[in-house]
């Protein structure tokens, strides 16, 4: 508790600093840092989108692309083994062994995008353009029946898809358990052994 | 050399030398019964009668080769080595700091080799001077040097659905706990000017998986460490060389490796390893995301399933106890499955979010015995029953998985993983 209210008292206080125009006790170190320096590595897109690059793709390209960079350890219609499933699982989230894919569980469509664009595939990241990350992209989507199959993603569009688990995520609701300190307890029940 | 080596194991071998490693290589009741009561002459041993090996007979020095199976250990062959894990072997550590080459690894792409005079990290977004950092420019930045644990929120997730793994290596060993040296990352927020809007952080690392992870700023300007420093020396590159972040008490995955950049915001960002992975569905199928913080856990570190009680007689139960949201106040320790409770005593230090270690004093009377540690911290808050943790948030949570570990101790002295 003290702990968080220590941080919101520095908060408070940077920005008062950054408020006030002097830079006093800067330590001067690190060279100032440009927009265009930075474009190469300032890949990140959020749910909003921000970040997404120019350039487009389509179901149809996502699906050659697919077959040749992502098949091989993804499955050819996207059902996993070795790597992650990508397709499928909508429903299963309250059972038992829920399948947790881009379809069933991504909760934004941006991510899938940014994913592909910073790590895949496993063994060449970022080695597709944007065009073929759009692309890949609007293929999951489609093969996860979000998309139809005629859709081309862009900037604009793809922040624009809605996934099916959007609101499936909660936030941190713990301490969850109240066990008691107790030194003599009641007898515990079977036991199972490994 | 060889050949001294493998008399001198055989020697240790049939003395049942080393209680806890040697337990560990079977070193059956009976063999080693049979040499007890025979007082034998001792011996004056060759390594008596001549001179050693030179100084600098390693330059960086490195184990006895007797404690050569006191090594990190893969559960077994990923698909995509590079994605995968290493435990630490805390079945056969002492006291409450991890040596470098014992901790625990997660990679999720390999672990890249990175030049420190190549490197750089970008700080940029919502801050008045967007700056880039040499390695040079943040050694020279006023340091701290603390020491926390590190572990991994899928540490123990073998245990949710039942005994997991017969092995505290496997079920415990994503856990380490080492001294962090680096920059308060407070120090540099401040040199760059960080925007009042500023809500939330990315860190994002250099390796091949661009690993990105958002950080609350109240955080970020708490106790975030930008790391360069592990146990006195630089971090070694499976650890993040030659720069990460550190966020004590937070789940391992925050505190990301080979960081390059931070790009300060108003929101998070949602990145896949925030949204997809790292969160913890519930029985109705939604998922908690956010859940930074790793609770208080203990586990009871001998004797463990890797181990085997060779005879009955004394023993002294020792363990570790951790907790995100502090200091550990108490640990009990239980020898009858969770019936009876005694306090352990807890050795110094005992710090802020670093591993403790307890112990108790234990006779053990050759009789089926189930072990169990129960942690307290400072906030009063119990570490849980399996039982607990399965009832407030079902089977398939995969994470922060922090309940009461008990250890069966069978007749014969083999230990067993249990759920009681």
């Amino acid at each position: 508790m003290c702990r968080s209210k220590r941080a919101w008292m520095m908060l408070a206080l940077l920005m008062a600093m950054a408020g006030s125009s002097g830079a006093a006790e800067r330590l001067g170190l690190g060279q100032p840092l440009s927009d265009a320096q930075l474009a190469r590595w300032n890949i990140d897109v959020d749910a909003q989108g921000r970040g997404l690059p120019a350039g487009q793709g389509s179901v149809a390209q996502g699906q050659r692309i697919y077959a040749q960079t992502c098949a091989a350890c993804h499955g050819d219609k996207g059902q996993g083994n070795p790597a992650d499933a990508l397709v499928g699982g909508q429903g299963s989230l309250a059972k038992a062994k829920p399948l947790k894919t881009i379809g069933s569980f991504w909760p934004y469509a941006t991510t899938v995008f940014d994913f592909i664009n910073r790590a895949m595939p496993y063994n060449a990241p970022k080695s597709l353009s944007a065009d073929e990350v759009y692309a890949v992209t609007a293929y999951l989507l489609h093969l996860n029946g979000i998309v139809p199959a005629n859709t081309v993603l862009d900037a604009a569009s793809l922040p624009q898809v809605r996934m099916p688990n959007r609101d499936g995520f909660i936030g941190d609701t713990r301490p969850d358990t109240s066990n008691v300190a107790c030194q003599h307890c009641p007898p515990p029940a079977a036991a199972t052994t490994q | 050399m060889k050949e001294l080596v493998k008399n001198q194991n055989r020697r240790r071998f049939l003395r049942g030398g080393g209680a806890l490693a040697g337990a560990a290589l079977a070193s059956t009741a009976s063999a080693a019964g049979a040499l007890a009561g025979q007082a034998q002459p001792l011996e004056v041993a060759p390594w008596s009668k001549t001179p050693g090996e030179p100084a600098l007979w390693h330059p960086y020095g490195q184990p006895s080769p007797f404690e050569d199976k006191v090594v990190r250990r893969s559960r077994g062959a990923a698909p995509f080595p590079g994605a995968n894990s290493s435990m630490t072997p805390l079945q056969d550590l002492f006291g409450i700091i991890t040596p470098t080459g014992l901790v625990f690894e997660r990679h999720h792409a390999g672990i890249p080799l990175i030049d420190p005079a190549q490197h750089r990290l970008a700080v940029h977004g919502l801050v008045a001077r967007p700056t880039l950092f040499s390695m040079d420019d943040l050694v020279r930045l006023p340091s701290v040097s603390r020491i926390h644990f590190l572990e991994c929120s899928g540490n123990t997730g073998r245990e949710w659905k039942g005994p997991g793994t017969a092995s505290l290596q496997f079920s415990h060993g994503l856990l380490s706990c080492c001294e962090w040296t680096g920059v308060p990352l407070s120090v540099l927020l401040e040199e760059v000017g960080v925007d009042p809007q500023a809500a939330w952080i990315l860190a994002e690392g250099a390796d091949a998986a661009g690993m990105t992870r958002s950080i609350p700023i109240a955080k970020a300007l708490d106790d975030a460490l930008l790391v360069y420093a592990q146990n006195g020396e630089r971090l070694r590159p499976e650890h993040g060389y030659p720069l990460r972040l550190f966020l004590p008490g937070f789940e391992g995955n925050m505190s990301v490796k080979w960081l390059r950049r931070l790009k300060v915001g108003r929101e998070p960002f949602m990145s896949r390893e925030e949204t997809s992975k790292y969160t913890d569905s519930l029985p109705d199928g939604t998922a908690r995301q956010f859940t930074f913080l790793m609770e208080t856990k203990s586990v009871i570190t001998f004797p463990a399933p890797d181990h085997r009680l060779r005879e009955p007689g004394f023993y002294q139960i020792a363990g570790l106890a951790w907790t995100g949201r502090g200091r550990i106040r108490r640990v009990d320790v239980s020898v009858d499955g969770g019936r009876n409770w005694q306090e352990a005593r807890l050795q110094e230090p005992v710090l802020d979010r670093a591993l403790t270690r307890f112990t108790l004093p234990w006779r053990w009377d050759g009789a089926p015995a189930v072990l169990q540690s129960r942690a307290i911290d400072e906030t009063g808050y119990v570490q849980p029953s399996g039982r607990q943790l399965v009832h407030a948030r079902g089977l398939e949570s995969n994470y922060h998985f922090n309940a009461i570990q008990s250890w069966k101790v069978g007749a014969d002295g083999i230990i067993s993983n249990v759920q009681v």
